[in-house]
């Protein structure tokens, strides 16, 4: 039993959030939040050069042939950054996707390009409000040619290379699309205007079958792998937030103490610290359960998504709150994990939805 | 990162199996170990457990082997206790003992102290009892009045005691005690051995909230105590408390959750709502969920610190948040608990069910306040674990003497 990271992984881990912390620091996020470009192409481009794009990817494809472990590490330092770039869509989803399902000749075509971040992927599953897990969808796949209307789409617009949930005939089944006639990626505004979201229209665009097209439990099993290493995003986002807000409210006096001395600040900062460690054990577990495709996934997956969520929503909310008037500014760093702690959250499902999962999994488990 | 055995882990874990398997039966799912005795038969039974553990070598096997351990790495430890919970066995009466004072003893005590008192505690043969509390000294334990004045070469307490768990049945106790009242709070403490059946030792069961009388009130008049009782130096007992106070949010923290999430999860699957398993209702699956994310997430935090102490890292963060996780978690799975149950919650009869729920209910509020309270321990983790500013002290720089405490009327 070891339930670390070993010194490897964390050294890797210290040189992203080096590299990060040069190059991503949080004026970054905040020049696309208010400029014109969608993400952050030099931060992209350094990730792509400094071989993380492809970190789970094999070497055979173009990748470092690192696992899921590795992964997860420096998933969480581009959520520690608020890194502004196309990460969780191009990586945990689309390359995920195409490692655990795609054909030989499709991953010999697309992973090279993924790792080398020269395409950009993006995973569309949703059709509107609500949530999907790849039941009921209306985008339909017929002959070749693609139908239906995705929205909301991260990073939609930026990518190149989508994998679309459809149906075929009433099967739940996994398409390939590429852009051309018949794609069309809108952008739309987005709660966090750090990131790209799109809508994402195919009529009749040309899609193949990401390897035999999965079904419904092969789409559920890759929203737990993406699930996984979100968890760790957004615990790097949580642990930032947190230790930003700490320093202000030991550097802020009122009353001719420091806010950080009052026991309403310190319990609610100790309950934060708590919330954030518990997802932390919980995305730990299911890291090592991702890395090691064990049983316990499943239940891992959703019981870490579900608490990383809450963490950084928590973390986020108490940091604009503990801040007072500053914290509610557009020029304060606050909003930026604000905003980013619930794209995060709302993203591959809400936390509701992943508790729900959750416990069916868990009923699951104590049937067998 | 690893969350199976490794090789040896294994072939360890199914030595313990083998031994437990052919000296206890299996115990029943949901269904969870005792701390306390209600009676002598319990306390002897609990007794002759310990001693047949130890005369295997399997007594407290994380102790050195000098003291009657097997020197076994704190991953087999923590392997033992996984399996020795899945065993029907009697109370763990031994807890405080083995788990708090002892530890106190070997870094603070003398060669003779351990010599004479360590092997006796791991064998059962003595149970302990930590006389910390009195009825103005809680949270702020160094409130404590209880006197300890020199006589000869002997000391003389005065005084009284409250909480004490296990007091009725304990041979010795470890007692914090004023020696210098005149001197600031936390400077005028020294810390003793008792011997719980000297003459002036009077024990009172208190009865609590679950019926039960875990807990006591200990009086003391003139009670002789040998100088080489002293646990560390006169006045400086302090330090020896905090020792025994950080093993006991270790000792207590991991512990118990018999009636956890899984035992909870069957139940929603045979109580009904509207006729329809209780499972089926989307609100019942939101609370199990969380739930079971905090208790999922101390188990494995306990584990995460666990790697970190076996490399020889002080014991980080993760150990004390155990507390202040599991406490009121255990309460909240009772309460949902007796919820699903409906108005069959409020049955609490042998004759109609097995009370677990209802006994976790009543005995749960003592779990957030027994080895420092919620409260005490946010106050823990915000200053000691995130380094934020010590609550502001009006009592700092005063003599003991003129400080006000307990309650005013
Ligand atoms: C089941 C059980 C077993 C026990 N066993 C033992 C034992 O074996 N030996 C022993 O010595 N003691 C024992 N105790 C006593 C226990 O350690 C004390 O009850 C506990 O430390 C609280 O002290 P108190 O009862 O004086 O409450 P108080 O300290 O008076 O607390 C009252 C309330 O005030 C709050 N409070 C106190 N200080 C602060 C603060 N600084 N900031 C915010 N809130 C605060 C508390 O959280 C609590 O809610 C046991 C208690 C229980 C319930």
């Amino acid at each position: 039993m070891n339930f670390d990271f070993d010194d490897d992984q964390k050294a890797l881990q210290r040189a992203v959030r080096e590299y990060l912390e040069r190059e991503s620091p949080l004026s970054e996020c905040r020049r696309v939040l208010e400029g014109e470009a969608r993400y952050s192409e030099t931060v992209w481009r350094g990730a792509a050069e400094m071989g993380w794009l492809g970190t789970a990817i094999p070497e055979r494809y173009g990748g470092a042939g690192l696992g899921a472990l590795e992964l997860a590490l420096v998933a969480e330092e581009v959520g520690r950054a608020l890194a502004p770039i196309p990460f969780a869509s191009s990586i945990y989803l689309v390359s995920e996707a195409l490692l655990q399902l795609g054909s030989e000749a499709q991953k010999e075509r697309y992973l090279p390009q993924l790792a080398a971040g020269t395409c950009i992927g993006a995973f569309a599953l949703q059709e509107g409000p609500g949530h999907g897990n790849g039941q009921a969808l209306a985008t339909v796949l017929k002959d070749g040619a693609i139908t239906g209307d995705k929205q909301p789409v991260l990073d939609g617009d930026v990518a190149g290379l989508y994998v679309v949930a459809c149906r075929v005939g009433d099967q739940p089944r996994l398409a390939l699309v590429g852009a051309g006639e018949g794609v069309k990626a809108t952008p739309v505004a987005c709660i966090d205007g750090s990131r790209a979201l799109a809508r994402l229209q195919l009529s009749g665009a040309q899609a193949e079958l990401l390897g035999d097209g999965g079904d419904a439990a092969a789409i559920e099993h890759l929203l737990d792998r993406a699930a996984t290493l979100m968890a760790f995003e957004q615990l790097g986002g949580a642990d930032q937030a947190f230790a930003i807000t700490r320093e202000y409210v030991l550097d802020r006096y009122v009353f001719g103490r420091p806010v950080g001395s009052f026991q309403a600040i310190k319990h609610r900062l100790a309950d934060l610290f708590v919330d954030i460690s518990l997802a932390r054990s919980n995305s730990y577990y299911a890291a090592w359960a991702l890395a090691g495709s064990a049983d316990e996934l499943p239940v891992a997956a959703a019981a870490a998504r579900a608490a990383a969520s809450d963490a950084f929503d928590l973390a986020a909310s108490e940091m604009v709150h503990m801040h007072g008037g500053i914290g509610f500014t557009w020029e304060a760093d606050a909003q930026l994990f604000y905003k980013r702690a619930k794209l995060l959250a709302l993203t591959l499902g809400s936390p509701t939805h992943w508790r729900d999962r959750l416990t069916l999994r868990l009923a699951r488990e104590s049937a067998a | 990162m690893d969350f199976e055995d490794t090789r040896e882990e294994a072939e360890f874990r199914a030595e313990c199996r083998a031994w437990l398997e052919a000296n206890a039966s299996e115990r029943a799912p949901g269904s969870e170990v005792g701390m306390s005795a209600r009676d002598n038969e319990t306390v002897e039974r609990a007794q002759a457990w310990q001693a047949k553990k130890a005369d295997a070598g399997w007594a407290c096997i994380t102790w050195p082997r000098e003291y009657g351990g097997r020197g076994a790495t704190r991953i087999q430890g923590s392997i033992w206790n996984q399996e020795e919970a899945r065993f029907e066995t009697p109370p763990n009466l031994f807890l405080i003992g083995q788990g708090m004072l002892g530890p106190t003893l070997m870094a603070h005590g003398t060669e003779a102290q351990q010599t004479r008192y360590l092997e006796k505690m791991l064998r059962g043969e003595e149970i302990w009892c930590q006389l910390f509390s009195e009825p103005g000294a809680g949270s702020d334990l160094a409130a404590l009045r209880t006197r300890a004045e020199q006589d000869g070469d002997a000391w003389v307490i005065n005084g009284q005691k409250i909480w004490t768990t296990g007091a009725q049945y304990s041979r010795w106790g470890m007692i914090v005690t004023r020696t210098s009242p005149g001197a600031v709070k936390h400077k005028g403490i020294t810390y003793f051995i008792v011997d719980m059946h000297a003459p002036g030792v009077e024990v009172r069961p208190i009865k609590q909230i679950n019926g039960g009388s875990s807990f006591n009130e200990v009086f003391f008049s003139d009670v002789r105590v040998p100088a080489e009782n002293m646990i560390g130096r006169v006045n400086e007992g302090w330090r020896g408390a905090i020792t025994t106070l950080m093993n006991e949010r270790a000792a207590i923290g991991g512990g118990g959750m018999g009636g956890g999430v899984d035992t909870l999860v069957r139940l929603a699957q045979q109580v009904p709502i509207d006729g329809r398993p209780a499972l089926e209702d989307a609100g019942v699956r939101q609370r199990i969920a969380r739930l079971y994310i905090r208790q999922r997430g101390v188990q494995l935090a306990g584990l995460r610190s666990l790697t970190a102490l076996s490399r020889g890292e002080t014991p980080g963060p993760d150990l004390s948040i155990g507390k202040l996780v599991g406490a009121p978690l255990r309460q909240e799975m009772a309460a949902f608990a007796l919820e699903l149950l409906g108005p069959m919650g409020a049955v609490d009869d042998d004759a109609v069910g097995d009370r677990l729920w209802q006994q976790a209910y009543l005995g749960a509020p003592g779990g957030r306040i027994a080895g420092g309270t919620d409260e005490i321990m946010r106050n823990i983790i915000s200053e000691r674990v995130l380094g934020l500013p010590p609550e502001t002290r009006v009592d700092k720089h005063v003599a003991f003497e003129d400080v006000p405490t307990g309650r005013k009327s």
